[in-house]
């Protein structure tokens, strides 16, 4: 019994460690889950004359995605959520965050524009709203405007495949 | 000359990347009041620093928007649960009582009791094999011996 002890101490470190070591400390668990969407109206990055609002957009499923021409990570995501766009699967909104105009225009001439539209937040207000800290942040929101699901960084083929496109077939009914 | 021209350039760049300092409220009782509650809040960009030590963007732009509601009157309270409301529990350093912290808060008096428990065990064990090492009578007479300051031979 004795001699055993010690080796029974290692195995539940051994055990915590390992599922720590499996968890991600940046992906904080938001509380904006299953809660509204913060409403915003914000001028579009294209034509800055024009305004969209969560209002518009109550009644379908849509995705709000975070994103700045300043962003690596934002790189890795884009040619997925490009050809996601194509599928026309689902609406793609950006919130253009805390980034310049000709910035932004500049990078989605040079990268592609998968986005339906995208909005100006030049001052990152609406994105504190949102509770972003670490762009690229994608939102799924449902037709009551309800926040259904949140992703902190890249969005991967994986997760598209997994969590989204699953989650907006159970939305649609 | 050389060297000394470059470090010398060098300590002048060095300069003009530093940074300004923030824009701090003329009123230094409602700075005070800033510092105080950002140093209670975690920053989520480098989740080690509190947004009072923070120089992330982000920290900047929340250090700002803590500012801004003091001057609207919000009250501290009010500007907490603004702060929990879109980034959770996780950016206070003093986290509620709840259901999801209840293993965090009572975690350590736990593993103090586990310990307690532990030591209790091994001291009942062991006073148990001080009660159980009984001298024989030939042990008593070799330490009375040693006491005495004789030679100990068996």
């Amino acid at each position: 019994m004795k001699r055993f002890l010690p080796l029974g101490i290692f195995l539940v470190l051994a055990v915590f460690l390992a599922v720590g070591l499996g968890l991600n400390p940046r992906e904080v668990p938001s509380p904006l889950i299953d809660k509204a969407a913060p409403a915003f109206r914000l001028p579009q990055l294209q034509d800055p004359a024009q305004m969209l609002g969560t209002d518009d957009l109550k009644g379908r499923v849509w995705i709000l995605n975070v994103w700045a021409s300043w962003c690596v990570a934002c790189l890795d995501e884009h040619p997925i959520l490009v050809e996601f766009s194509r599928q026309n699967v689902l609406p793609i909104y950006g919130l253009n965050y805390k980034d310049k105009r000709e910035d932004a225009l500049a990078w989605l001439g040079k990268h592609g524009n998968p986005y339906t539209l995208s909005v100006q937040d030049p001052d990152g207000r609406v994105g504190i709203d949102y509770g972003v800290y670490g762009v690229p942040e994608t939102y799924v929101i449902d037709g009551k405007g309800v926040i259904r699901y949140k992703r902190i960084g890249p969005v991967t083929v994986q997760i598209l495949q997994e969590k989204i496109l699953p989650l907006v077939r159970q939305l649609r009914g | 000359m050389k060297p000394l021209l470059a470090m010398l350039l060098l300590a002048v760049s060095l300069q003009c990347v530093a940074r300004e300092a923030l824009p701090e409220a003329a009123d230094p009782v409602l700075e005070k009041r800033v510092v105080k509650l950002t140093s209670e809040l975690r920053c989520l960009v480098c989740q080690n620093q509190s947004l009072a030590d923070s120089h992330a963007d982000l920290a900047i732009d929340l250090k700002n928007q803590v500012r801004a509601q003091m001057q609207a009157g919000r009250t501290d309270a009010e500007i907490r649960s603004y702060m929990v409301a879109r980034y959770g529990d996780f950016v206070l350093y003093d986290p509620p009582l709840k259901m999801t912290t209840l293993l965090l808060w009572t975690g350590p008096f736990v593993l103090l009791l586990v310990g307690l428990l532990g030591l209790g065990a091994y001291m009942r064990g062991r006073r148990r094999r001080l009660a159980d090492a009984a001298l024989t009578p030939g042990d008593h007479a070799r330490a009375q011996a040693l006491l005495r300051g004789g030679n100990d031979k068996p």
